[in-house]
């Protein structure tokens, strides 16, 4: 069977074989850096996409129906649009951090990509503390909304960056809480020893209630870290035009949106690595025949399956609550789901050290 | 292919946006005109300045914060090794956060945790 891992050793082997070992390191890193890039460009469009066409079914309309078939042409047509726009400067900006803002919210984004494990053997870096990693990188995000919100020099901006980064910063902890959880029963925080002790089913199913309370603490801590509705307060429409973008236009702004949908892809890639086994298929304990025929589906495809799923997940809650205050916000944080976690977790330890789980 | 991803990563965050920006830059037609500078305030000019003072509330929320954050960072190894540890491992983080949760009820009582 031909796969992802297998490609990429071969284009290594034949590599290696007439090259240089410098040499060899270069021309991968090219590899893979034309791989990330399309991927994250195709990710831009694809998600911008969905989310356009989920909201429209979702309200009865049709959506984007006009450009390509079913519309399908119609995001790189609003990326060939905000390409040609003016990218406008405010006089009382400060020019560095403005500029500085949005390259450091797609950097943060990249980085990100490093410890996630797409299929068997197909990472960048197969790191030891992969949870850490992820969850120490991604809090370097908000830097990027403050520089931008705080940069503008408009009221709106500056609030909407204040709103969102007390947002986040909250929200963080209960998101570490849930993720501890599962570093708790696998006893590791590398991402490939947290999918492999997944071999014999995922931790959805594996972890009786606490890893659900978890599961579900994630998905709402999540939600509110990347600032997606019913937590968009950040930029909220009605109150602060369109948060600490507003003063943002053309790419820059494009660059923004960008990050926002790349950021919701790696949350779900997380939460589908934690909760869902990563790129391990459906494995029902050790009942060998069903779970060699689920391995006939490669792993890549169960990875953005369960991706997927989580961000219809995500784009579901916009249509579905309607958007909190920022009290209510910060009291369901600091008054419910941090309490909540912190039980939970205590829970969890409970359960690892009794081993009251499925081993 | 270990650490040197890093590197990879950021050059490559950097050429997708840089590279997006100076195309930009190149093809789109700009003109001026003293309007377009201004703060974007939905049509009513701006009064004042825009640095404006803004809720306390969110300076003591963060200090709260970081208090949680240290804890989390304190939580990560502790939650490798407490399987093999064991119960030890259970009673001391128990006491952790027993004196961790006294300080929230503190700061709740307080009120540090009502928006106001």
């Amino acid at each position: 069977m031909i796969s992802l891992e297998h490609i990429s050793q071969s284009i290594h082997e034949a590599l290696s074989a007439s090259l240089n070992p410098t040499l060899v390191l270069l021309i991968e890193m090219a590899i893979a850096g034309i791989l990330v890039i399309s991927l994250f460009a195709v990710l831009g469009l694809v998600l911008v996409f969905m989310e356009r066409k989920v909201s429209a079914y979702m309200q009865i309309r049709l959506g984007p129906n006009r450009v390509g078939y079913k519309g399908f042409a119609q995001t790189a047509a609003d990326t060939l649009k905000l390409l040609i726009k003016e990218g406008l400067t405010p006089d009382g900006a400060d020019k560095f951090l403005f500029n500085l803002a949005p390259l450091l919210v797609i950097v943060v984004a990249m980085l990100i990509m490093a410890p996630i494990a797409f299929t068997k053997g197909f990472q960048l870096w197969d790191i030891n503390i992969g949870v850490l990693y992820v969850s120490a990188v991604s809090s370097v995000g908000v830097i990027g909304i403050l520089m931008a919100g705080w940069a503008s020099n408009n009221k709106y901006s500056l609030l909407g960056a204040m709103r969102s980064g007390a947002q986040i910063v909250s929200y963080e902890l209960s998101a570490g809480l849930s993720v501890l959880t599962i570093v708790i029963l696998v006893g590791s925080l590398s991402i490939n020893d947290i999918i492999a002790s997944q071999q014999n089913g995922w931790w959805i199913f594996k972890g009786h209630i606490p890893v659900l309370i978890s599961f579900v603490i994630f998905v709402i801590a999540v939600t509110a870290e990347t600032n997606r509705a019913p937590f968009d307060l950040a930029e909220a429409e009605s109150e602060l035009t369109a948060g600490f973008h507003t003063e943002y236009s053309g790419m820059r702004f494009a660059l923004f949106f960008l990050a926002e949908y790349v950021n919701i892809f790696i949350v779900c890639a997380i939460g589908a690595t934690l909760f869902f086994g990563g790129w391990m298929p459906f494995h029902i304990g050790s009942w060998e025949e069903f779970n060699h025929v689920m391995d006939f589906i490669p792993g890549i495809v169960w990875f953005f399956g369960k991706i997927f799923s989580l961000i219809f997940l995500i784009m579901w809650f916009r249509w579905t609550f309607p958007r909190l205050r920022v009290d209510q916000l910060l009291n369901l944080e600091w008054k419910y789901l941090l309490p909540i976690a912190m039980f939970n977790l205590l829970l969890t330890t409970v359960m690892a050290i009794t081993g009251f789980y499925i081993k | 292919m270990g650490a040197a991803s890093l590197i990879l990563l950021i050059i490559c965050g950097l050429a997708f946006a840089g590279g997006a920006l100076l195309l930009s830059n190149a093809i789109t037609p700009g003109s001026k005109n003293s309007q377009k500078g201004e703060p974007y305030e939905c049509g009513v000019e701006t009064r004042g300045q825009s640095w404006i003072q803004f809720n306390v509330g969110y300076y003591l929320f963060a200090l709260i914060f970081l208090i949680f954050d240290v804890e989390l960072v304190f939580l990560y190894p502790w939650a490798v090794v407490v399987k093999s540890v064991g119960v030890v491992a259970l009673v001391e983080i128990v006491i952790f956060l027993f004196i961790l949760f006294l300080g929230f009820l503190y700061a709740h009582k307080k009120g540090a945790l009502k928006w106001q």
